[in-house]
């Protein structure tokens, strides 16, 4: 489903991914794992399609379309969905009016109808209760005055509304207490099915107790040095980066 | 020879029939605008504000009101409402529909009320708006023939609105017009009046209009301005407002359209428990000029005023916002809250702003704020990563910023229009009024 090749990318003239590869298939949980300034945020950052990263070289394939050459609501149309470590107020856009918005473009550009008002409701009343978030929720601006948990709770409500075929979150677990994250993760563990793909950035082995990957990669410095099945995020969370970083040296 | 002189000789002289009493007035106007001249940046009041495009302007004044069905459905907006229509300043009884009046209510063109009821009428008008406040009153004053009169009597409920529309048209040179509108509002009375200044491709005339509302005791008014002249139109208008005790107005300041446009504001909260809200929303592009002068004069104890400006400027555009609130001596335990703020969409886009306190009291509340920014580039990136294309995302996000003024508007037909010129065309209206019933029927099931 994603294929990135030999990716490399620079910020502000520094280079920050030095040739990553990463292959991610349907139906498969990926974790990439690193220390601060590895370069995980950006790669999602790429993927997703934001202004001031330049790749310099190296490829990145979504079901087999470059998605170097697509506008950001491209991407998302094709079915990436990017879940941010800091979600963005927006004053005087509804939650409502989003998730409307953003399902009908999706289902526009397939081809289909419009969803019918009755039915949109239905379905995100729903979501909401899965995601234990009141009716309220809906008539508020986008994440204005929400706290951290709230707001990574709607990242995922968004995600369940929408259902993409990648998505993508970036350090969903920060800043969120046990019981916020636990909802979460049940959340995200929902999301799970045979054609869609996960790739979750984190820094900690808390949340990948939660969800359990099918993969977990090491990224330092830009690249990924080692890649492995869920042990080896218990091998980090017991032994730190320093051992992966003198093996992929020696 | 001054400007104002050569402005009223091209018009040349009028062969009119008007008793000498109106043509006196006339005069008086004439001679008001010839001594004050055209304003100049010199003048405080118009310092950001250049208005040679109207003084070497060639108007004449039209004598026709034709416009058929078809152009004026492509011009108004399909409002169930009490209805009268002026083009070019020409009252057009064919377009105009006042049918079905409620009791104690009458709408008229001035000509006709002037005829009928001369002593009531020619008291009231120009009795807030007279040849001093400004050269263009005096130039109104001058030159004005025809206009609006509603009146409510005492403890009438207005249900429809009582809508003007002030049609421009695209002729073949340019026409003026001076038109009047006048509101009176009987004690405890209730209306909604909506004055639409609406241009077609390729107009380019000039409106003159003087506006005066009179609230009596408990009257309750809400004024819309919609200003949709075309983008070579110029357009210069003044209302002014006064307020009995426990009346309430609120003002729709809506100016989507023009190439130059001035328009000023003025209230007097005359009497305790007088209240006025005062919503304003300007949507400038191209090489559009706009400029909001308001006043509110808080004469009494106990009054309220509360104004929330919102400017939103693209391309070369230019907003002009000057709000004064002056609280006179005596005037106690008064409130009056100020704000404006401005979204520039372009990097050329201009605006000045001035907000104004005056106070000579010591018992009151007031606020007054200014504020200038842009749009938030990550929270266009995160309209976008979520499948909105980016046209779209710029458009809820301004959309968003006029928020708190669009909330305010009571009349859906307004709303939608000011959304579709501000955000284009949008798969539902932005207030999701729809989903909202959809909601509430899903809360009760």
């Amino acid at each position: 489903m994603l294929e990135v090749k030999d990716l490399h990318v620079t910020v502000e003239g520094s280079e920050i991914l030095k040739g990553l590869n990463l292959t991610v298939n349907p139906g498969e949980v990926h974790a990439l794992m690193g220390p601060n300034g590895a370069g995980k945020s950006t790669l999602s950052a790429v993927i997703a399609g934001k202004d001031g990263y330049e790749v310099t070289s190296g490829e990145v394939l979504f079901e087999g379309k470059n998605l170097l050459e697509m506008e950001i609501e491209e991407r998302a149309l094709a079915g990436i969905l990017l879940g941010f470590q800091y979600p963005v107020e927006i004053p005087g856009v509804k939650n409502i009016y989003l998730l409307k918005a953003a399902l009908n473009a999706q289902r526009v550009a397939r081809g289909e109808e419009e969803i019918p008002a009755p039915e949109f409701m239905k379905l995100v009343r729903e979501q909401l209760s899965f995601m234990k978030m009141d009716g309220s929720f809906l008539q508020r601006a986008v994440n204005e005055g929400f706290s951290g948990g709230e707001k990574k709770r709607n990242e995922i409500l968004q995600m369940l509304v929408l259902q993409p075929k990648l998505a993508m979150l970036d350090e969903i677990d920060s800043g969120l207490d046990i019981d916020a994250m636990k909802v979460v993760a049940e959340g995200i563990n929902s999301l799970r099915n045979a054609d869609r793909a996960i790739l979750m950035v984190t820094h900690y082995e808390r949340l990948l107790e939660h969800i359990v990957p099918d993969r977990v990669h090491v990224l330092v410095d830009g690249r990924i040095v080692k890649s492995g099945d869920k042990n080896l995020a218990n091998e980090l969370e017991a032994r730190g980066y320093e051992w992966v970083l003198e093996e992929s040296a020696a | 020879m001054s400007a104002a002189h050569a402005f009223l000789q091209r018009l040349g002289e009028r062969v009119d029939d008007e008793p000498t009493w109106v043509a006196a007035r006339r005069q008086a106007g004439a001679a008001r605008f010839e001594a004050l001249g055209f304003p100049t940046k010199r003048d405080e009041a118009w310092k950001y504000t250049d208005v040679r495009r109207i003084a070497e302007g060639e108007f004449t004044l039209a004598d026709d009101a034709e416009l058929d069905e078809a152009r004026f459905a492509a011009l108004g907006m399909p409002l169930d409402a009490h209805r009268l229509v002026f083009v070019d300043g020409v009252f057009s009884a064919a377009l105009s529909d006042l049918t079905d009046l409620p009791d104690g209510v009458s709408i008229e063109p001035l000509t006709t009320a002037m005829r009928t009821n001369h002593e009531a009428i020619g008291g009231a008008i120009g009795r807030l708006a007279g040849v001093d406040f400004s050269p263009f009153t005096a130039l109104n004053v001058a030159l004005s023939e025809e206009g609006a009169v509603v009146r409510i009597g005492q403890g009438a409920v207005v249900e429809k609105p009582i809508y003007v529309v002030f049609a421009s048209r695209a002729n073949e040179s340019a026409r003026m017009s001076h038109p009047r509108v006048l509101v009176m509002a009987g004690a405890r009375s209730q209306s909604t009046v909506v004055e639409h200044y609406a241009g077609e491709v390729g107009a380019a005339n000039f409106t003159n209009v003087v506006s005066e509302v009179m609230l009596e005791r408990g009257a309750i008014v809400d004024h819309y301005k919609l200003q949709e002249a075309s983008s070579e139109d110029l357009h210069v208008a003044s209302i002014h407002v006064e307020q009995g005790r426990d009346s309430r107005f609120t003002s729709f300041n809506l100016n989507l359209g023009g190439a130059l446009v001035r328009t000023d504001l003025v209230t007097d909260l005359n009497a305790q428990g007088a209240e006025t809200h005062y919503n304003g929303l300007f949507f400038v592009q191209g090489r559009q000029h706009v400029d909001n002068h308001t006043l509110v004069n808080h004469n009494a104890p106990n009054t309220f005023s509360n104004e929330n400006y919102k400017g939103i400027l693209n391309d070369r555009a230019r907003g002009v916002f000057n709000g004064k609130v002056v609280v006179k001596r005596d005037s106690q335990q008064i409130e009056a809250y100020q704000n404006n703020a401005n979204l520039l969409l372009s990097d050329r886009a201009e605006i000045d702003t001035k907000p104004e306190l005056e106070i000579y009291a010591d018992d009151v509340k007031c606020s007054h704020g200014a504020t200038t920014g842009q749009l938030d580039e990550e929270a266009v990136f995160s309209l976008r990563t979520r499948g909105i294309d980016e046209q779209m995302a710029r458009g809820l996000l301004t959309l968003a910023f006029a928020g708190e003024v669009m909330d305010q508007v009571r009349l859906p037909v307004i709303a939608e229009r000011v959304e579709r010129a501000v955000a284009g065309k949008l798969p539902e209206r932005f207030n999701l009024a729809d989903l909202v019933e959809v909601s509430d029927a899903l809360e009760e099931a």
